[in-house]
């Protein structure tokens, strides 16, 4: 598997980050190292082993349906660049 | 079947629905936030649902239950093993920046669901899956001429997304298997159902085929607020690829929107790029193994579901389809009418029950539980009636003092004296009189050229015993003194 510079910008674009022309062309080789070393995994045999999903072994914490927490509006906005009032704002998106 | 009567011929719709369900829960999916509507704006928001550096999801263990149970109701399997992955796009009420939703392993499997359609016929339609997932936040876009504004109140309150096949074939069966979803849903009380506070939404997946022929491509018209919205959009969106097709042009598989004041769709080209979701397992989160006793403790708390309560009202009641179906559509109803019919004539307190009380609780405009009339009174009624104290005539009008007024039945029929007359000499006295008066129509009757006026003469004596007579005595006395 590998990335061309189109499949890069691609990427950058979805994940919000600015990528110039200049360093597209260098991720394109960054990521196919990347890959390619990952790719090394593929020379294993895991045919029936499930993939795993924690190095420890535990299962899930489920918490009671019970209300603990809110009521924190003036922190919740606190750090927001342009709140008014209790709501977060940002520029108009409309459909 | 509904087809399309196009100009090249004919058009069948093929339709699958995706219902956004909210769960009934205190606390959201994975905080400890409160989930109640229409709170002050960001007053019900922890730092997880703002997506705060490093916190950590912990999963709610009452939504889990929710979601098994309305699985459980769809008759749907429940998958023991259930994975949260990351859905991975950008919007302003998105703090996260992803969704925690559940892609390749739900925790619901197939099931079904069995439309009650309005000519008394049912028509199963599969389910294709259900799976939890956060709600987002709300953005406003009325309240400034540039800004947008985000109250995060509804991030992270618990979400079921119902799938089902793509099995409808009209607007119709839409909106029977939405009110059908929507009374499963409220029965066993996972969620209120209620679409104009947003609590059920639903996107539309349409495409149009000539009947029998191969699928066509289809698109997605999102988030429709009522099932007469849905269904509208359903007539609009299949004219608009009916037009396209018979121009010889083809569907473009993409996202619509509905706009209720134009009635028709359009495309919502924003949400193009964002489709390539990225799907990932979320790795703060493990995969949700269910114990399977746990499954069968919820499954064995079910309440009586509307096809069981419907089935057990025909059978033990004698009710036809459509008055059972109409009873149990909602589950308050059921109940009401089942106080209503207990140890009294069923069918009769099934009349009563739809014609009469929800026909002045529809005219009212009001709830159930405001009605000025209960079961008991209602009951007591019908017990009036049973036992011949007054007559079917009678007592339409006492239900509708009884309305107005919010007495009893027996104290109204006490109060305006409206007791049926049983007394045979009352009643031969006003047959006697009637008699006397009409001598044109005994002549019809006795000569034989009428018998039909006998009825004539049961009217007359009613109105001169206001109504109060019993119709059978003043029938069998009347026919007695005409000599019939």
């Amino acid at each position: 598997m590998s990335v061309d510079v189109g499949t890069v910008r691609r990427i950058a674009s979805l994940a919000r980050v600015k990528v110039e022309d200049a360093q597209a062309e260098a991720l394109v080789g960054e990521l196919n190292n990347i890959l390619s070393w990952v790719e090394q995994l593929g020379e294993l045999d895991t045919e029936g082993v499930p993939p795993m999903t924690s190095v420890v072994e535990m299962e899930l914490p489920l918490r009671a349906d019970a209300v603990t927490d809110g009521g924190v509006a003036e922190d919740i906005v606190k750090n927001a660049p342009d709140p008014s009032g209790r709501f977060f704002t940002v520029p108009k998106v409309v459909e | 079947m509904s087809l399309l009567q196009g100009t090249t011929g004919e058009w069948e719709m093929v339709i699958g629905l995706e219902v956004h369900a909210q769960v009934i829960s205190n606390s959201k999916l994975f905080s400890g936030a409160s989930t109640t509507f229409g709170a002050a704006p960001n007053s019900q928001v922890s730092i997880v649902d703002a997506a705060m550096p490093g916190m950590l999801p912990v999963l709610n263990r009452e939504c889990v239950a929710q979601a098994i149970r309305t699985g459980l109701g769809l008759k749907a399997k429940i998958n023991l093993v259930s994975v949260f992955e990351r859905k991975n796009y950008f919007y302003p009420d998105l703090p996260q920046g992803y969704q925690i939703s559940q892609y390749q392993h739900p925790i619901v499997g197939e099931g079904s669901i069995l439309l009650d359609l309005d000519n008394g016929e049912t028509r199963e339609v599969g389910i294709e899956r259900l799976h939890l997932e956060q709600d987002a936040g709300k953005s406003l876009h009325d309240q400034h001429p540039r800004k947008t504004f985000v109250d995060l109140n509804r991030s992270g309150v618990a979400l079921m997304e119902i799938v089902s096949k793509p099995d409808m074939r009209s607007a119709e069966e839409v909106g029977a298997y939405l009110r059908k979803l929507r009374s499963i849903l409220r029965y066993l009380g996972t969620c209120d159902g209620n679409m104009d506070e947003g609590s059920m939404r639903c996107d539309v997946n349409l495409s149009l085929r000539r009947p029998g022929g191969p699928l066509g491509t289809r698109t997605e018209t999102k988030n429709v607020n009522s099932i007469r919205f849905v269904q509208q959009a359903i007539e609009a969106e299949a004219r608009r690829q009916m037009e396209i097709l018979e121009d010889g042009g083809s569907i473009e598989q993409e996202t619509r929107l509905f706009d209720s004041r134009r009635g028709e769709t359009r495309s919502m080209r924003s949400k193009e790029e964002a489709h390539d979701y990225r799907y990932f397992p979320d790795p703060d989160l493990l995969p949700l193994e269910l114990e399977p006793a746990w499954v069968e403790d919820l499954k064995a708390a079910l309440p009586e579901l509307p096809d069981d309560k419907k089935a057990r009202f025909m059978a033990d009641f004698g009710l036809s389809a459509y008055d059972a179906g109409v009873l149990v559509a909602e589950r308050a109803n059921a109940d009401f009418y089942e106080e209503v019919a207990k140890g009294r004539d069923a069918k009769l307190a099934a009349n009563w029950v739809i014609t009469n009380f929800f026909g002045a609780l529809n005219a009212s405009g009001k709830g159930l539980e405001e009605a000025p009339v209960t079961a008991a009174q209602l009951g007591g009624l019908l017990d009036l009636l049973a036992d011949d104290t007054i007559s079917g005539r009678i007592a339409k009008d006492v239900f509708e003092e009884m309305w107005e007024s919010g007495k009893d039945a027996a104290v109204i029929v006490e109060e305006k004296g409206l007791k049926q007359i049983t007394d045979t000499g009352a009643i031969e006295a006003a047959i006697a009189k009637v008699i006397a008066d009409n001598p044109g129509q005994v002549e019809q009757y006795t000569s034989g050229a009428n018998p039909k006026v006998i009825g004539w003469f049961v009217g007359q004596v009613m109105k001169a015993t206001q109504g109060k007579a019993n119709p059978g005595m003043v029938n069998q006395l009347l026919k007695k003194h005409l000599g019939g």
